[in-house]
This record gives C-alpha cells, structure tokens and sequence, in this order.
C-alpha cells in the first residue's frame, strides 16, 4: 500500500543548530499518526517542510507514491496537504466565511466577491465534518476551540486529504479535547490522514494509530499505539527518566499573604474580565489556578500587579490594602512576577544581561545618590546571578536576544527571586522551554515556596499545575469557581471545572 | 583586539559598533555618489561642487568658524529628537520647539533688561529651553492620556509654531520698520562671539556641554535607563514598575527643552533678535543627523558638523559655481534615506564583493 | 463697511471647501491604502510636492495640461515604489523613509525649480485644466452654485472613492489587502502573495497623492510654488484616522477639513484677523480632532515589516 505521504532523508539546518538530521518519516491513508517529541526536537520544521514553510537542504518528499516539490503553502494545498498551526492564523476582524475562503475566493464574473456561494460551501463543510461554527461571526468574538475549528475548515475547504495538526491541544480544555478527537477521528473514517504533533504523551497514546518520536532531530523509532507505554514513549523522547513529581504541603494554616476581595476589572476591550473574584495566597504555599486561556487570568495577573485599574474590590498584601499603589511600589514590597510572554514582556531584547538582570531594581539596589547607576554594584550583582543560576552566556554585556529561551527565563527567574519576594506570581513560567529548563524552572518556584514565599501559578498545562501545587483554584469566566487541596481532587474535575461544569 | 573595539565604539557611537558605523559611512558615500549624479544630469560638475564645498566649510579658519556656526544649532536639534526616540517617541516637531524656545528667549532678553549679563544670560537660556519643553508637553499629554499618534501631533504644532511666533514679531512684538522682526535684546543676554569675523558664539560650548551631558543622561541614569527600557520594549518596563506615562512626559518634555535651548542659543549667540523665517529648517536639520550620527549624541555631534559643512559649503558653492542650494537638501535626504535602510546597504556591499 | 454673514457664509464658501477638499482626500485615501497593508506613509507630503512640481514641468515641456496629471501620477506611483522598497524590501523604518521623501522632494523640487525657471520660488505659468461645468445641475438654485462648476479631478474624487469602497470590502482583492494588513502571515500562509499585495497598495497611495498634488498645480493654480501643498499631506493623514480608514468616511473627514482651508482664505481676505492666526486654524483643528477621535480609532495594522521566513 503507497503511503499518503513519505519523506525520505530529509535534512534542514539553521544557524547553530540542526533542526531535522536524515529524517524518514510517513504516515498512511485513513490514518492519525503521532509526531511526538520535546520542544525543539524537530516536529515542527518537520511539518513545515512538508506544508512548503521551509525547503529541506536534502532529502525528498514523496505524496502518493510520487516524487513532490513543494516550495510553499499554495504547492502544498494543491497535493493535498492542509496544516493547522498551533498559532492560528486567522485574521480578527474577518468572519469565518472570510477566513476559509481567503486566497480561493469564489467570485462573480471573476471580479466582485461570490458571497452567496462563499456561505453554502462552508455551511457545507461544516456540515460534512460535523464542525459546530457559526460561520458569520467575526473571529475575534469566537473561543479558541472554535477558532481551532474554523482551522481545520480552512484546511478542508482547500480539498486537504493530510491534515497536520500542530500541538493542537495545548489551548482547549479536557472537553474541547475530547471535541476534537472526535473531530479527527471522524476525519479518519473519511479516509484522510491526520498528523498529530504533541509534546503530551497521554494524548498521543489516546488518539494516535502510530507515533513516531523525534529526539534531536533524528527519529528515535516508530511505534504502534496499542503496542508501547507511557514510560517507553518518554524514554525514546529524553532519553532518562522524568522527574514529574515534588513533596507536596499539606494544608495551609497561615495567615494569607495575598488577598483579593470581590476584585472586578475590565479587558481591553472594555468587557468585563473579573467579576467578583475572590482568593487567598497563603505563604509557603504554591497555589496553582487552573483554566483555560481568556478566562481572566491575564488581568488577575495585571491586577495583582497593579498595571490593570480595578472596577472594584481590593488587594490587599499582609494584610495591608494596596489596592491603589502603583507596580513599582508593589515590586518593591515584595510581589514579584514571572511574565506570561517572555519575549514581550519579561525582558527587553535589545538590552544586556546585566542591564536586564537590574531591571525593576534600578532605584532601589543600584544607585548610590539616585540618580546614576551604580555599575560597579550591578556587575558584581550580574556575576553573582550568572554564577547561582547557571546562566549560560558569553559574558554580561551580551545583549540577551542572543541567549536562548531556557537560558532567558534564568535571567527572569534570576532577577525576580534574586528580591527574596513574599509573593511569586508565576504566568505560564515553563512554556516554550525544554525539558531541562523546564525541570529548573519548577526546582525553584518549590525553593521559593520552601523558603516561605507564596507562589501564584497560573498555568494552562495540567500536568504542570498537578506536578507542583499544594491548593489548587480554578478561573472560569472571571471567578474562582472552586478551590482545593490537590490530594482532594483529580485532574478530571479539575477539567471539568475549568470548562464551566459543576456549577449551579 | 576586534571585540575591544566594537565594544569601545558600541559604547561612544552606540548601535551596532564597527559594523555599524561603516555601514553609516558607506550611506553617507553612496549619498555623495548619487548627488553627484544629479548634479552630473542637470548639468552641473560634481568634482567642481564638491570641491567648492568642502574648501568652503574647512579650507579657511572662516571656514570652520562658519562650518561650527551652522552646525551648532543642528547639534541641539538632533540631541533633541533622540532623546525622544530614545524613549520610543517620534517627536518630528522639533521645528516647532526650537521656534517657540528662540521666541520665550527672545522676549526674556528684551524684557528682563537691568539685570547683570551673570543672571540674565542663564535666565533667558532657561525661560528658551521653558517654552521648548511645554510647547512638546502637549502632544506629550495628548499621547500619555488619549493615544495620539505624536507623528501628527508635533508636526502640526510645528506649523501652528511658525505661524504663531510669525503673528508675534507682525504685531504685537514688531519693531519700527519693514522688516517682520523683533526688537534686539538686551546686550547681557547676549552670548559672545568668539572667533571673529566669523559667526561663531559661545553657544558652541553649550552644545559641547549638552552632547556630553545627555551621553551621561542615556547611559548612566536612572532616568535615561529607563527611558531606554520604555523605547526598547514598554511591556517588560511596565512589568518591571517603570511608568510609561511619566516616561512618555519626561522624555518628550526633555527633547523639547533641548531644542528650546538650540533656539535660545541661536538668538542669543547670531542674530541676537527674532527675525521671521530665521531658521531655515534646523529642526529638520536635527532628525536627519539623528539617523545619521547613529542616534546617540557622540554622534549627532559629528553628523552635525557634516550637515554644516554641507551647509556652509553650500552656499560657498552656489556662489562660486551658481549650482542651486538645494542640492544639500537632495543630499541630506538621500544620506537619510540609505542610513534608514541598513538593510539596503548591507546588500549593495553584498553584491559588490 | 458692515460685515454681513452672507458675505462669509455663502455658496462661494461651500464650492471652495469642496475644491480645497479634492487633495486632502486624495493623499487621505492614497495613505488609507498603505496604511490598510501596513505601511505607514509620512511621505505623502513629499509625494505630493514632487508630484504637482512633476505635472507642472510635463505641461511647460509638452504644453498638455493632462499629459501634466499622468506625469504627476507617474511620479507619484514611482515615490511610492521608492517607500515600498525601502519599507518592505528592506525592512526600512517607515517613518524614516516617509521623511526622507518629504526632505527629498523639498529639496529636489526647489532645485530643479532653479534649473528649469532659473528662480527656486515659482514656475513660469503653465496650462493648466479647465474647470467642467455640468449643465443640468447648474441650473438647481443653490445646489447648482455649489457643485455645478469644478475641475473634473474634483468629480473623479467621489468616484474613486466609491470605487476604493468596492474593491475594498467587496471583491477578492479587497480581503486580501485587509487581511494583509491585519496579519500577515495567515495570510501568506492561506497563499496569498503578502509582497506583491503591499507594494501595490503603496505604489497606488503614490499614485492618488500624485492626483492630489496635480490638482494643486494644475488645476487650483496653473504653477508651481516652493512648497505648495503647505502640509496638506499631513491633515490628509489626520483626515485618515478620523475617517477611520474607511473610504467614505475619509472623504468627509476631507471634506471638513477642506471647509476650514476654505474659511481660512475667506477670512483672510475680508481681513478680520492677522493671516498668521487663520493660517493656524486648520493645524489646531486637526491636533483637536485628534485628540478627541483618538481612543474609539484602532489602526488597521501593528505597521511592523513583514519578514517572510
């Protein structure tokens, strides 16, 4: 039987590194063939080969039996290869209608836009796939599972028979999951072949037919599903064995750290974010709020740190209101912040290590008369952090846009618990990282919380907040719908929770 | 030895150190080439114009006395717009502010007579470099509480600007006579000449003065630390405490004070009046040597003795050789043009190797 | 002699506002254009001083007032491949560019002034378009005084601003430049050619700042000035953003800010303030309208270049 498609010796490099090492690699008809491996082993550029983003050094592509050349998107549409980014690329203001029919519009005498046959062939598709979409609506107003969904409609409305998903589910909910397993198995029984690149192990072993492991750029082996285990497959992707687990607290029964009293704030575009949320941070403790993106948790970071203003309810630290009290007052009393997107809003690229290892701490630790820095205190300050936090870089004055991500969050990492802070608000901290880095990463937030502080982490990686928390909360809608010990409960109805069940 | 010297001119010339500045150069080179083709086209000798100029901006101490005088002003103007793009601002209205701070010196020098040239000198700098400032605090604020886009903004007050101080010295400020102008200030507001017969004013020494004091300002402060983290990446300097807002004031109330203080300079050192239409573009001047001193004052200071050169030389030339003034003008923007695009540049060099 | 409003206010006022209208919001939509893929363009000014500079010697050359529009058209499309270039090609930085064609065309249109003229002010007179005059609609009382009489760039003015609707929201072309602006990887991604998209909106933004700037010289007036278009290519980028990028309502906004062109020369001619003060009118008033338009306007773009991987 001819694979749907096959790519045979295929190499890619860039700068530095080698991202696909003589890679074989194919996938059958009526298929779901996982593509497994560890942020930046390589699935990635893999599949983007195959769609046409990048073109191999060597190696050939193979799509039904026949010898392909793909030099971008539009060759790769035509042979029948769709891909669903883990970025959507969907324009906001658009409808779906839009979206799916961008660069294949239909049109009425071959000069004004078709919009009667624009709505009925994607009304259509929807149907087909039993995709839910209200298909009128602008982007920008529909959650991400549907946006995931209007993807694949894109991807099927340009006749796609091989569907590459790219870590698809990294922003749905367990439900949504489920949704979508569904949505692909159904795909499978149409004869397509769907590609399913994931770094979760568990849903890889859930949905997949066979999976392929990726390590460094080389394969590693494939397997069938039904044939290997968890423990296998995580061999094959590190190679060692994970520690996933830490010592656990127990209850807290201290006096809060953090309050937030009935907080209510508005997002950016003026709806309300929070409505009425209340939570308590106790100190040595890490309390992991669980939920799916868009639910808040991005201006209850930006509350707690003083940059969102709040419509109502206080904040208060110690016990003491500092609901009003600007960001630099609140750094310097004790509330530290891992940022959510590191390259935008953790550190300033274009600045050296040093200078963004002394950022937020210019007025208070590295001056002498207040006006100038003290360079002198901050080169010793940098070294010291380099040294203690294994931070891998030329030197300090290397600008920090050189380092990589891993090393990056050091600096963040180095720079906020470098305060000795009461409060660690945590946003997202390991994402986009290796496994290495990702190990360090939680090794100190447990540090911190052993040495007293309280550690907020919102994460939308399950696995991440079970691995760490003592209490977990869950933010659903602007409001901490539930809050429990984690010895209390599963990750099942944690899920549930997040996606709004439970509640009334 | 390479690494020590990139870090030596990263650190005085800021940018991308030695790559950088040769690539500056080699803009400025093409520049001249390009010029010379126009001048070529139209008729005129390049060598001829070229020669004429650079004999005229640096062949005499007249000249360089000159040649400093011209670039005096354009040094403030230039220091002024990085300070603001420094912070992240495109404050393009520099025309405007150094106007509004000629005017506030102007009046200060005529009416705050009797007073010893001690005080009166710092006086009327300060009440320039005043105006200046407040006449940039407005988009400031426009900017920091509702979002304009200070591109416009400063742009049309440099409009209302020269309208405005034009009305002033038409009427209420007119002195007796034909001329749209001032009366003259005060002789202790004045600041010295110090190389007759050329033009060339202490005013030379407060631009020293300021290019040293803002490189201090951008590198070693706080505050100008912190403007920087505001124009590099405002997100992480929020994150970190920093204040957008207060950084958005300080620094575009900074960039116009700067080039107040080039207007009050250029009064009180040249013409030592406010004469309608004295400025023939400084302001432009000032964000043309900005890109081309590699946006740090070190720099600009150099940049603008080039653009005096240009300047000085320019109208030696268009005396001796009759070729139209405005080719300087056609050279300073193509020298904007390929310093705008490095990219540019860095491909041009790729296809000649 | 007493001043009667009439004397202000009147037919006379209304067809001025709409001839002093004609080159805002043509440098207005040429800018929504380039805006509406991504590209700032500062250089609408210089854009449109070149352009008018260009139409003007074309008609002393060939002694063809239209063969004047095409050149300016010509060069104004040229000045905006020359921003395309160095904004999308090279990743440039947009204001930068915009600025370097603003002091660019300064410069090379008073030079070559000189060269040709022999003076850096003025041209000598050249022919110029005659003004059309619509025979039913002159005879309507009022309206007819109005809008009966313009320059037929004048009325092309409400056509293309139709069209720019058209193609904008109505046809495959119009999504693709929409798209393109607003994100333009999926875009690339969907197949669409993200370049070719971006240089033709731009060089079309230099095209009608062309149309605006042959107006000026061609039409309003039959010469060229050392700069003429007075900053007109900056209010058009203010009627922009009132108008919220959306064809129509860039036309009003034009429209309003031709009114207070027009005001500013009626006022100044019956004498009641200094010049210098009417001069001003139309700057404050768009630094006022910025102030309280912007918050509700969001720019179709981030404006950051487009880097294809």
């Amino acid at each position: 039987m001819t694979s749907a498609i096959q790519m045979v010796g295929v190499t890619k490099a860039f700068p530095g590194v080698t991202a696909n090492d003589h890679v074989d690699f194919s996938a059958d008809k009526a298929e779901i063939h996982g593509l497994l491996g560890e942020n930046g082993a390589g699935k990635s550029v893999l599949m983007s080969i195959l769609y046409g983003l990048y073109k191999p050094d060597s190696g050939e592509i193979l799509v039904n039996g026949e010898k392909a050349d793909i030099s971008g998107p539009s060759d790769a549409m035509r042979l029948g290869i769709g891909m669903v980014h883990q970025h959507f690329m969907l324009v906001p203001s658009l409808t779906v209608v839009e979206n799916v029919i961008l660069g294949m519009e239909p049109t009425v005498n071959g000069v004004l836009l078709n919009t009667e046959r624009m709505l009925r062939d994607v009304a259509d598709s929807c149907k087909r796939y039993k995709l839910d979409v209200d298909i009128e609506a602008p982007i920008y107003q529909l959650s991400v599972g549907v946006q995931q969904r209007v993807e694949i409609l894109k991807a099927l409305y340009r006749g796609a028979d091989v569907l590459i998903l790219d870590e698809p589910t990294s922003v749905l909910t367990p439900g949504e999951t489920e949704e979508l397993f569904n949505a692909v198995r159904e795909l499978k029984a149409d004869g397509k072949t769907v590609i399913f690149i994931s770094h979760k192990l568990r849903e890889v072993l859930a949905i997949c037919d066979r999976i392929t492991v990726l390590k460094r750029g080389k394969v590693v082996g494939t397997v069938l599903a039904w044939e290997t285990s968890e423990g296998q497959l995580a061999e094959m992707m590190v190679g060692r064995e994970i520690v996933y687990e830490f010592t656990k607290k127990a209850e807290c029964g201290l006096e809060p750290v953090l309050t937030l009293e009935s907080l209510e704030c508005l997002s950016d575009r003026g709806i309300p974010a929070i409505r009425g949320l209340n939570l308590d941070l106790c100190g040595s403790e890490i309390l992991g709020v669980a939920g799916v993106e868009g639910n808040g948790q991005t201006e209850l970071v930006e509350a707690v740190m003083g940059l969102r203003d709040l419509t109502g309810g206080t904040v208060k630290l110690d016990g003491q209101d500092i609901t009003g009290t600007p960001p630099r007052a609140r750094i310097q009393m004790g509330v530290s912040h891992i940022p959510e997107d590191r390259y935008k809003r953790a550190i300033v690229p274009d600045f050296s290590v040093l200078q963004n290892l002394i950022l937020g701490s210019q007025r208070d630790r590295f001056t002498r008369n207040g006006v100038s820095i003290d360079f002198a205190e901050a080169s010793q300050f940098s070294t010291n952090m380099i040294n203690d936090y294994q931070i891998a870089t030329p030197g300090p004055e290397t600008l920090i846009r050189y380092l990589s991500g891993g090393n990056q969050q050091r600096v963040v990492v180095a720079r906020e618990f470098s305060r000795d802070p009461k409060v660690v608000i945590a946003a997202q901290p390991t994402r986009g990282l290796d496994v290495g880095a990702t190990e360090y990463v939680r090794r100190k937030l447990v540090e911190m919380r052993d040495g007293g502080a309280g550690v907020l982490l919102i994460s939308a990686d399950l696995d991440e907040i079970w691995a760490l928390s003592d209490r977990v909360a869950v933010i659903y809608e602007g409001r901490i719908v539930a809050v429990k010990d984690v010895d209390e409960t599963d990750q099942q109805e944690i899920g549930l929770l997040m996606a709004g069940g439970g509640i009334g | 030895m390479g690494e020590r010297l990139t870090g030596a001119v990263r650190r005085v010339f800021g940018g991308d150190g030695l790559q950088g500045l040769m690539i500056q150069v080699v803009a400025i080179l093409i520049a001249f080439i390009v010029g010379a083709a126009v001048l070529a086209i139209t008729g005129y000798s390049p060598l001829d114009a070229y020669v004429s100029m650079a004999s005229g901006a640096f062949g005499s101490s007249y000249g360089v006395g000159q040649t400093l005088t011209q670039a005096t002003p354009i040094v403030f103007t230039s220091i002024a717009f990085l300070i603001g793009l420094k912070a992240g601002l495109f404050n393009i209205g520099i025309e405007g502010q150094f106007l509004m701070g000629a005017m506030g010196a102007t009046l200060a020098g005529i009416y705050l007579d009797g007073l010893p040239w001690v005080i009166h000198v710092p006086m009327t700098i300060m009440v320039g470099m005043i105006a200046g400032a407040f006449w940039a605090l407005i988009p400031a604020v426009l900017k920091s509480r509702l979002g304009a886009h200070e591109v416009i903004t400063t742009m049309m007050l440099s409009y209302v600007a020269t309208h405005f101080t034009s009305y002033l010295v038409n009427y209420p400020f007119k002195a007796p006579g034909w001329v749209a102008q001032s009366v003259k200030i005060s002789g202790s507001a004045e600041l010295p000449r110090i190389l007759p017969p050329t033009q060339l004013s202490a005013a030379i020494f407060v631009a020293v003065m300021i290019t040293a004091a803002s490189t201090y300002f951008l590198q070693k402060t706080i505050i100008g630390y912190e403007l920087r983290a505001t124009g590099l990446n405002p997100s992480a300097a929020e994150n970190a405490g920093i204040s957008i807002d207060r950084s958005i004031l300080v620094s575009m109330a900074l960039s116009g004070a700067v080039a107040g203080l080039g207007g009050a300079c250029e009064i009180m050192g040249i013409h030592r009046r406010f004469i309608q239409g004295f400025s023939p573009g400084y302001g432009w001047d000032g964000l043309a040597v900005a890109l081309v001193g590699g946006l740090n004052p070190v720099g600009s200071f150099f940049a603008s003795v080039l653009f005096g050169a240009l300047r000085n030389g320019g109208m030696i030339m268009t005396r001796a050789t009759g070729v139209p003034l405005d080719i300087v003008n056609i050279l300073q923007a193509l020298v904007i043009m390929f310093v705008a695009a490095p990219k540019l540049i860095r491909a041009l060099l790729r296809r000649e190797q | 002699m007493r001043l009667e409003l009439v004397d202000l206010i009147n037919t006379g006022l209304f067809a001025a506002s709409i001839r002093m209208a004609t080159p805002i919001a043509y440098a207005a939509l040429g800018g929504m254009f380039s805006e509406r893929v991504g590209v700032m363009n500062i250089g609408l000014e210089g854009i449109m001083l070149t352009s008018a500079f260009s139409g003007v010697a074309a008609s002393y050359y060939t002694g063809s007032a239209w063969l004047g529009v095409v050149a300016a058209v010509l060069v104004g499309g040229l000045l905006g491949l020359l921003h395309a270039i160095l904004t999308v090609k090279y990743s440039g930085d947009q204001v930068v560019s915009g600025t370097g064609i603003n002091i660019l065309a300064a410069g090379f249109t008073a030079y070559m002034s000189q060269v040709i003229w022999g003076t850096r002010g003025s041209s000598d007179a050249v022919n110029s378009i005659p003004d059309l005059t619509i025979p039913v609609l002159k005879q309507i009382p009022v309206l007819g005084a109005v809008f009966g009489t313009h320059s037929p760039l004048v009325y092309l003015m409400p056509i293309i601003t139709a069209a720019s609707y058209y193609v904008l929201f109505k046809t495959p072309l119009g999504l693709r430049i929409r798209a393109v602006g607003e994100h333009p990887t999926a875009a690339e991604t969907a197949g669409v050619d993200v370049y070719r998209i971006k240089y033709m909106c731009v060089i079309f933004s230099g095209m009608l700042a062309g149309l605006g700037g042959a107006f000026l010289s061609l039409s309003h007036l039959n010469v060229f000035n050392k700069g003429m278009t007075g900053g007109r290519g900056f209010i058009a980028l203010a009627a922009m953003i009132f108008g919220k990028w959306m064809p129509f309502s860039v036309f009003g906004a034009s429209l309003l800010f031709g009114f207070a062109d027009a005001l500013q020369m009626r006022l100044q001619s019956l004498g009641i303030l200094p010049p210098q003060i009417i001069l001003a009118i139309p700057y404050v008033l768009t630094v006022s309208i910025l102030a309280g338009v912007v918050g509700k306007a969001k720019p179709p773009s981030d404006y950051k270049p487009y880097e294809r991987e």
